[in-house]
């Protein structure tokens, strides 16, 4: 017996004879597949910036960036455009920021998740985030700019319906940063005799804040470049003004590459390709700072 | 030093040896500012709700809701206008059809890769990359699918017959613009798969494809649902590009290389344009829209509950 087990123990290992060679062929296609699955987004994503860098480059000049739209393309610009897409980013900041953080702060440290109405306002964050981004307009053009509160089509009837829009975008990725600081830091401060709130002000927020700014920036990102929801709140498509307070009417650039879009002559599709280059580089450093704030910043507990 | 007693002779703050819970007004007017701010989002949905059903209603009032629902000619704004949803309906989903088909295999070809295949530093590469492609501006796309895909992909290189609006092109731009959001859904639930079902899978000599295929797929099968259901809500939700390259012709068609209308394009394309309030054309927006919402909502719920049973599962 033990004679036995000692001689398995010094057999010699055995050589795994290779796969026969028509099976090693299909692993190595299944796999050159699969990378070209993901090189086709990536190629398309490469040729989608080609044709609007070669479409758009020769368009932006000092002249383009500060003139207003006009009905002549060589005097056209997009000066209205960034003010108004400033604006809108600036209001919808000041409107998402505490809601959102202050809905997240709820769900994570207060909410009692046996209760049916938290449950209802989780679930309801989930459904809001996938209705579709014309419905939001359709929300703001029933409430905002006509209906009840009969705004019109100004600038802060815009910044509240993508506000709207983009909430559940910060609340759900505020509430992972929430969740992820550990139970212990607030022990030790409730411990300590910290109330509640001096607990979560003090201790978890401060921790939390990379991961918070990192969505805030993502939802502003994503809130300047829609469109949908612009074309039932914004209103007229020829703005030849900036906006100097919240009830001036307004255009934001990617409404204004839309009218550009529309019109038939070419002029006016080269003005819009400078336009969405412009709008590209914006969100493309602001996503660039997002992925820094949150390599940087990452905790590790 | 006895039980109870402090170093300095005071009792702590917040120490309640007794259970005599102390009422702080401050943490209570907390409390309630935060619950009020989360019953925005509620207030959102009861908005969408009341704003959509209020004209909805107007709109059945003048209109019959058979003929909304099942007549087969939409033409609001002419006269003799005809209000059957029928061909936006078939438009949307024409659109959400060619997207997914681009998108599906694309997508969970590359949450494959990025799952079984690649090592961390092409990861930490490769999923940016993709988000860029999320996170790019579907009137970006559009401008792609109208002035690029079109004619110089469709009608020059590959040959094809289209009209210069088609529901072909804007149906495969919406694929890839929906692709990122596959491939990460897809790729969360295949990364979730415990290592020691592959490990087992290898053990008993599998090659890579079958692990992949055989064994990291099929258990990751809710997860995939939920990102193709993902992707089809939102290949129903947008806009732009179908408002652009797609044309705005309610067409009741099922050729790809004709130029259709979804509902979401009827409804930036009417709104854009000068309607007033009250008239029939404004309140079409809004049957159109309780149409589309009903349809995403029907479409989340189902994408919820496969998210909810992937998560029940691994986590």
């Amino acid at each position: 017996m033990s004679a036995a087990s000692e001689a398995q123990a010094l057999a010699p290992p055995q050589r795994i004879a290779p796969a026969p060679r028509s099976r090693r062929v299909k692993e190595l296609a299944f796999r050159v597949v699969m990378l070209a699955c993901l090189g086709a987004g990536l190629l398309v994503l490469a040729v989608l910036f080609v044709d609007v860098l070669r479409d758009g480059l020769g368009q932006i000049d000092v002249q383009f960036l500060t003139s207003f739209a006009s009905s002549q393309s060589e005097i056209a610009g997009i000066e209205a455009a960034i003010l108004g897409t400033l604006w809108l980013m600036a209001l919808c900041a000041i409107f998402i920021v505490p809601v959102g953080v202050a809905t997240a702060v709820y769900l994570e440290e207060y909410a009692d998740s046996d209760r049916w109405w938290n449950r209802v306002i989780d679930v309801n964050i989930q459904n809001l985030a996938a209705v579709p981004s014309v419905v939001y307009g359709i929300l703001g053009l029933a409430f905002l700019v006509r209906g009840p509160l009969q705004l019109g089509f100004v600038v802060v009837a815009g910044a509240i319906t993508l506000g709207l829009l983009v909430l559940p975008v910060v609340i759900i990725t505020a509430r992972e940063s929430i969740r992820s600081v550990p139970p212990s830091i607030r022990e030790g401060a409730l411990a300590l005799g910290a109330t509640q709130w001096q607990t979560i002000r003090k201790q978890v927020l401060p921790a939390a804040v990379p991961g918070i700014a990192t969505g805030v920036i993502l939802a502003l990102s994503r809130a300047i470049g829609e469109t949908a929801p612009l074309v039932l709140v914004g209103g007229a498509s020829y703005i030849a003004f900036n906006p100097n307070s919240l009830d001036d009417r307004y255009t934001a650039l990617p409404l204004q590459i839309f009218t550009w879009i529309k019109l038939p002559q070419e002029d006016f599709q080269a003005l819009a390709a400078g336009a969405i280059l412009v709008l590209l580089v914006v969100l493309l450093s602001m996503n660039a700072v997002a992925i820094v704030l949150r390599n940087r910043f990452e905790n590790k507990w | 030093m006895e039980a109870g007693t402090h170093p300095q002779g005071v009792t702590p703050r917040g120490f309640n040896p007794l259970g005599v819970k102390r009422r702080r007004w401050g943490e209570e007017v907390i409390r309630a500012l935060l619950f009020f701010a989360a019953a925005i989002s509620i207030l959102t949905t009861v908005g969408i709700v009341v704003s959509l059903l209020g004209e909805t209603i107007a709109f059945f009032g003048e209109v019959g809701v058979g003929e909304f629902l099942f007549g087969t000619v939409w033409t609001p704004l002419f006269s003799p206008a005809s209000y059957g949803v029928i061909p936006l309906v078939a438009g949307t989903l024409l659109i959400a059809v060619i997207a997914l088909m681009v998108a599906v295999p694309l997508g969970l070809g590359s949450a494959i890769y990025l799952s079984e295949y690649a090592s961390r530093r092409l990861r930490r590469v490769l999923k940016p990359a993709l988000e860029v492609l999320a996170g790019i501006p579907t009137i970006v796309f559009g401008y792609f699918a109208l002035t690029f895909f079109t004619p110089t992909v469709l009608q020059a290189l590959l040959g094809f017959d289209v009209q210069v609006f088609n529901a072909l092109s804007a149906g495969i731009v919406i694929g890839f613009l929906i692709l990122p959001t596959i491939a990460s859904v897809a790729e969360d639930a295949m990364s979730s798969v415990p290592g020691s079902l592959r490990e087992g899978a290898f053990g008993v000599g599998a090659s890579q494809l079958q692990v992949s295929l055989r064994v990291v797929f099929p258990a990751a099968l809710s997860g995939v649902a939920a990102a193709v259901v993902l992707g089809a809500s939102r290949a129903i939700g947008e806009t732009m590009i179908v408002l652009l390259a797609a044309g705005q012709q309610p067409n009741l068609t099922g050729d790809p290389r004709q130029a259709i209308e979804t509902m979401t394009a009827f409804i930036a394309a009417t709104a854009g344009g000068d309607v007033a309030t009250g008239s029939v054309a404004y309140r079409t927006l809004f049957a159109v829209g309780t149409t589309l919402f009903v349809l995403t909502l029907i479409v989340n719920a189902i994408s919820i509950r496969f998210v909810r049973r992937f998560r029940q599962v691994y986590e």
